[in-house]
Order: structure tokens, then C-alpha cells, then sequence
């Protein structure tokens, strides 16, 4: 379908109208979203901050590894030198306090968590695994929906009635509970999952990555598959049958195309529930595993810090906001742009 | 409508074995796991091993298993947490359900009632100052996790202002109705307006739009046309058929926060309910607590699904299948 719009607008057959194929008219409608433009900006920005971590960690902030306990370290405030734990008040100078927000870029700009570390380098590199896992797991959470519902709504019949069910029976569970329980189960294994050649190992971040993707696939199923049973009685679809196009022909180039729009709608929505879930799941300490840091991780040590150094919570709460109310923005901008008559909703 | 009830039910008890069936495969058949060691806690002895290989009959065969499994969960309630000093789970699991009811409750009654005034404020006065504080609100509903929001109320409540205005607020936790009325109230006003915060926005915006749709209805004209109140029309006829999708949509909130959705409001509220019991387990990697909160977590929430659909079918004949 857009192959065809776009050879007609190569042809160019009358120079006054030019024709445009529909995602060129899709994005002229996002870019005149101003609100929409404005979160896509904010979010391009998040990434290359998050992305640029490494720059701001080991040339900005301090060298080292941001990562590992600083306990014994020191810093510059004020030009004097201070240590970055600081020793408790009272008589008995008991327990330490880590530094405060400094807002000074170069050293300790938000203060340090409980093991002394920057927050501010803390906040960025935990940003690239939020956003990795976020990504990540809505990318692929999206790939298999479709390619389920693809199969599904294209066969029909006892082949959809199987997969439906599945679907259901995923959808019945309580998202969070059966995160944890998948996660938590992998946790006690420390040596990894291993499916065929595939290794996980417990630590890594594709383990919360693979299960928030898995639990979300029936939220995206469900709407896919309604788009491949509409579009698959279509005419063109009829027209490809007569021509005598294969099954796999139908499915990825007649009925692909048409449910793809559907798809990059859910998207930039998916990926604000994973993120989310992320930092839900990494709040409860079943998430992101150290040496890795994510938003929710942060948050959840910042925890025990929260009437003495409330910063170390707040910052990434508010990255999390930030991030997740662009892409919840730029979602509804985009369904606007590629079907200004849909009510599709993730909720 | 009784073949609409045979069938759901049959349906509800299929979806409960299956996933009595999912977890039981998750945590007992996971690939190279060895869920002897794995349920026995953290770094168990070879007799507490030993000890739950017997229990669980993890030498005999794969049904044998799975049904002594569901009789230590169901029948003889007799699962116990082996990082915990042998703590019989399923009673703590009930004596920890009171909490979690409470704060769901609170919280839900804010939300309607918060939902239904700001929704028909919305319809009535379109395009006014409702629309973009709802839209505004929905946004930080969807958009903030509920445990930093906790965070930041505990912060203003419990940090620099807990000595002068917030003075009456109780320290973090949960204290029972039948202790203390007053410091059950108290101690649950914040975690209820936090939670129900992220459902307001929603709620009301749905409410709206459906508000809206109706009021093209014929029978709303023929309503007026009777010479009825507008109020009348709006309490009896335009409000009445919203409150279906609102019912429906309630429903299934209302399971999926007691079947597990709390969990996150009561850690950071300390609130010692079925989700805090689920974040200690958690903290022990205490595989059996986790097992029986799931199974009953989820098994309250496919009954609250299964109670949606039958009112609803009961309310709105169109959706009954034939």
C-alpha cells in the first residue's frame, strides 16, 4: 500500500499537487503538534544526557568508576576539601551522612547516596538502563505481539482460538505479581537462565528487560490482532488471494504494512509503562541488580536518605516523570498524526 | 443470562487452574533451577533441604507434586516459609488482608466520589477551568510511579513541616481499626490520597466523555422534553447509565490493587498489609510466601473479573453472548 502511494508520488504526475505518501502527511501532522514536537524534544534530550553519561562521569564530575562505593573519598566545596561522608552529629558522631546537593557541576552536583557515590553520574547512567530496559522491552514486547497476532488473525480458527486464550490467560494475572514471581525465581539462580544458546546471567539487565516484555505482550496483542481480522478482509487482500499470493506474502506484504501504524501507535505508550514497571519492579528490589543502577533503584536507596538528603529520591522521581510524560505526549501526538479518527488506548 | 453465568464461571475456574498451573511451573520447573534449594531460603542446611524435598514430594511425579502443592495452599493451609522459622504462610497471609483492604477502600471511595464531581463539573461546564486541571491530573496519574509520590507526600509530611503543620500525622505504619479508629484514619489519610490520585484524573475523564456521549441520546431529550429538572436528568437518566462503564471499570481496578496493585503504596507507607508481607518475602527471597501471595492475589482479581462481567451482563443485556 505505501509502496504504491510512494511511486505515484516519485512519478510525479502532475508538478502542482505532488502526492505524499502517508507517513510524510503523518509527520507533517506531528510537526504541527506543537505540544507533541515539545515532548519529542524533551525526550531526545533525556537520551543524549543519559547517553552522554560516561562523558559527564569521567571528565566533568570525577574519574573512577562512578559505579563502586566511595566511601573514603573526598571532594571540593567552596574550594576546601571535604570528606564525602560526612561523620553523624551529636556526642557520639554515630553513623555518617553522605553529602549534600552541592550544585556545583563538576563535583558531587546532587550530593552522594548512602555508599558515597555521585548522584548526579548516578542519575544518568541509571537513565540508560531505565531507558534500555524501557526501549528494549517495549520493542520486543511489540515484535512479538505482532508477530502472534499476525499469526493469529491471519489463520483463524483453531489457531486463533489457542493463542487467544493464551493471551487471556497472561492478561489474567496480576502484572506486577507475575513479574515478581518470574523475576524472583531467576534472582535465586545466580547462574543465569539458559535457553538453548541463549544465556542470561541473573545480574543482567536483560533479565527485567525479557520479563516486562513477556507480561505486557497480551496488552498489545489484543488491539493488533482486531487490526489484522479488519484488514484482512479487505479487497486488496481479496485481489493478492486471486493472484494466487503465498501465505507468507499475504501476511508480510499485504496485511503487515497496514497493522504497522498500529503498532508505532502503542509504542511510544508501551515504552512509558515499561519504564514504569521498571522502576516498580526495581523499587522492590527485584529490577535492576547491583552493580547496575536504574531510576528505581536510586530511588529505593534514596529511601533511608529521604528526610536527611531528600535530593537522592527526588531526582530521579522527576526524570522518571519527565521521561514518562513526554512519552505519553508524544503517544497521543503520534495517534493523532497516523489516525486522527482512532480511539486506541493502552488503558 | 444462566447460560451467560454457567459459562463464565467455567471460564473462571479454567483461567484459576491455569495459572495455579503457571506458577506452579514457574517455581518448581524453571530450567536449571533446582526448586528444592530455591524454596528452602537463603543458603539453606542439607536437613532443611532434605526436609522440603519430602515435603514437597519433589522426588515423585510431576501431578503428584503440583497437588501437594495446591492441598498445602488451599486445603490444609499448611505452607510454611522455611527463611522464616517455619511461619505458617497462609494465616499470616489473611491476618495481613485487613490492612491491605483498608487502604484500597479509603482510597476508593476518595476516587469516586473525587471522580464523579469533577467529571460532571467537567461535562457541565465544558471548556472551562475542569478540562485542563483533569487532563493535567490524568497526566501525573499515568505519568508518576505511586511509590515516589508516597516518597514525596512522607517528605512533606513526615520531614521539615512534621512539627508544625503535619503534627497530627502518626508516624509511618499501619495501626487497626478496632485499636484505635482516630490513628487508623490519620495514619491512612495520606496513602489513601496518594492512591487514589493516580486514579482520579482517569476516572474523571472517562466519566466525561461518557457523560458528553449520552446527552445526544433520545431518551435524554425525551427526558426534558417531559419537563423534568436538568437535575433530574443528569442525576437519574444521564449519570445512572454512565455509572455501568464506571462500575465495570471500578471493578477491575479494585481486583487488580488488592490482588497485588498495593503492594507498592504499602512499602512506602510501611503499611504492614498482604503487599508488605510480599516486599519482606522478597528481601529473603522466601520463594513459598511469594507463591501463595500470587495464587490468592491472583485468584481475588479473576473473581473480581469474573463479578464485573456477570453485573455487567446483568446491568447492560446487549453484552450477553448468545
Amino acid at each position: 500500500m505505501a509502496a504504491v502511494v510512494e511511486q505515484v508520488s516519485t512519478t510525479e504526475l502532475r508538478p502542482a499537487v505532488a502526492g505524499r505518501n502517508p507517513w510524510a502527511l503523518a509527520w507533517r501532522r506531528l510537526r504541527r503538534n506543537r505540544i507533541a514536537l515539545a515532548a519529542l524534544i524533551l525526550l531526545v534530550l533525556i537520551l543524549v544526557l543519559c547517553l552522554g553519561a560516561p562523558l559527564y562521569a569521567h571528565n566533568i564530575a570525577h574519574d573512577g568508576n562512578v559505579l563502586s562505593p566511595n566511601l573514603n573519598g573526598t571532594t571540593v566545596v567552596h574550594g576546601k576539601v571535604v570528606p564525602v561522608m560526612q561523620e553523624g552529629g551529636g556526642l557520639l558522631k554515630l553513623g555518617e551522612t553522605p553529602i549534600g546537593p552541592t550544585w556545583d557541576f563538576s563535583h558531587y552536583f546532587l550530593g552522594a547516596d548512602n555508599i558515597g557515590r555521585d548522584v548526579a553520574a548516578l542519575l544518568l547512567y541509571g537513565g540508560r538502563a531505565s531507558l534500555q530496559i524501557g526501549i528494549c522491552s517495549a520493542v520486543l514486547c511489540c515484535i512479538v505481539a505482532t508477530i502472534v497476532a499476525l499469526i493469529a488473525g491471519f489463520f483463524g480458527g483453531i489457531v486463533d482460538a489457542i493463542l487467544s486464550r493464551l493471551m487471556d490467560v497472561i492478561w489474567a494475572f496480576p502484572v506486577y505479581l507475575l513479574a515478581i514471581s518470574l523475576a524472583t525465581e531467576l534472582l535465586t539462580h545466580s547462574n543465569g537462565l539458559q535457553v538453548g544458546f541463549l544465556h542470561v546471567s541473573a545480574t543482567s539487565l536483560w533479565t527485567p528487560t525479557v520479563i516486562i516484555a513477556f507480561i505486557y505482550v497480551p496488552y498489545v496483542y489484543r488491539p493488533v490482532r482486531g487490526q489484522v481480522l479488519s484488514v484482512g478482509t479487505k479487497e486488496f487482500v481479496e485481489a493478492a488471494i486471486a493472484q494466487g499470493a503465498s501465505n507468507f506474502r499475504l501476511i508480510f506484504s499485504e496485511i503487515l504494512p497496514n497493522v504497522v501504524s498500529t503498532v508505532i501507535v502503542l509504542l511510544p505508550l508501551m515504552i512509558a509503562t515499561t519504564i514504569l514497571t521498571e522502576s516498580a519492579l526495581s523499587y522492590l528490589s527485584v529490577g535492576v541488580q547491583p552493580p547496575n543502577v536504574s531510576w528505581g533503584t536510586i530511588i529505593s536507596d534514596g529511601q533511608d536518605l529521604l528526610y536527611t538528603r531528600p535530593w537522592v529520591s527526588l531526582a530521579p522521581g522527576i526524570m522518571i516523570v519527565l521521561t514518562v510524560l513526554a512519552l505519553n505526549v508524544l503517544g497521543d501526538g503520534v495517534r493523532d498524526a497516523l489516525d486522527p479518527r482512532a480511539k486506541l488506548r493502552v488503558r | 443470562m444462566l447460560t451467560f453465568i454457567v459459562r463464565r464461571t467455567l471460564w473462571t475456574v479454567v483461567v484459576m487452574f491455569v495459572i495455579t498451573a503457571v506458577v506452579f511451573f514457574i517455581f518448581f520447573k524453571t530450567p536449571g533451577v533446582d526448586p528444592a534449594r530455591a524454596l528452602a531460603g537463603r543458603s539453606p542446611s542439607p536437613q532443611t533441604l532434605a526436609e522440603v524435598r519430602a515435603q514437597l514430594g519433589l522426588n515423585r511425579p510431576l501431578y503428584i507434586q503440583y497437588g501437594l502443592m495446591m492441598k498445602r495452599i488451599f486445603i490444609t493451609r499448611n505452607l510454611v516459609s522455611y527463611s522464616d522459622q517455619g511461619q505458617l504462610i497462609i494465616p499470616e497471609i489473611f491476618a495481613a488482608a485487613p490492612a491491605t483492604l483498608s487502604l484500597v477502600f479509603g482510597a476508593a471511595v476518595i476516587w469516586i466520589v473525587m471522580a464523579i464531581v469533577m467529571g460532571v463539573a467537567a461535562a457541565k461546564l465544558r471548556g472551562r477551568i475542569y478540562d485542563p486541571i483533569l487532563m493535567i491530573l490524568a497526566l501525573i496519574g499515568v505519568s508518576a510511579p505511586v511509590f515516589w509520590l508516597g516518597q514525596v507526600c512522607n517528605f512533606i509530611t513526615q520531614g521539615g513541616l512534621h512539627n508544625s503543620v503535619f503534627s497530627w500525622v502518626p508516624p509511618l505504619g499501619y495501626t487497626s481499626f478496632t485499636t484505635s479508629p482516630l490513628h487508623w484514619f490519620t495514619g491512612l489519610i495520606f496513602p489513601w490520597i496518594t492512591l487514589s490520585i493516580l486514579y482520579i484524573g482517569f476516572y474523571a475523564r472517562v466519566l466525561r466523555a461518557n457523560l458528553l456521549e449520552i446527552q445526544n441520546e433520545d431518551y435524554i431529550r425525551t427526558a426534558r422534553a417531559k419537563g423534568l429538572s436538568e437535575r433530574r436528568v443528569l442525576l437519574r437518566h444521564t449519570l445512572r447509565t454512565s455509572m455501568i462503564t464506571f462500575v465495570s471499570l471500578f471493578g477491575l481496578d479494585f481486583g487488580a490493587l488488592v490482588g497485588g496493585g498495593a503492594i507498592l503504596t504499602e512499602v512506602v507507607f510501611g503499611i504492614h498489609g498482604v503487599g508488605f508481607l510480599t516486599w519482606q518475602a522478597l528481601q529473603n527471597l522466601d520463594l513459598p510466601t511469594i507463591m501463595a501471595v500470587v495464587i490468592y492475589g491472583a485468584f481475588f482479581i479473576v473473581l473480581m473479573n469474573a463479578l464485573v462481567d456477570i453485573g455487567y451482563a446483568w446491568l447492560d443485556p446487549r453484552v450477553r453472548p448468545a
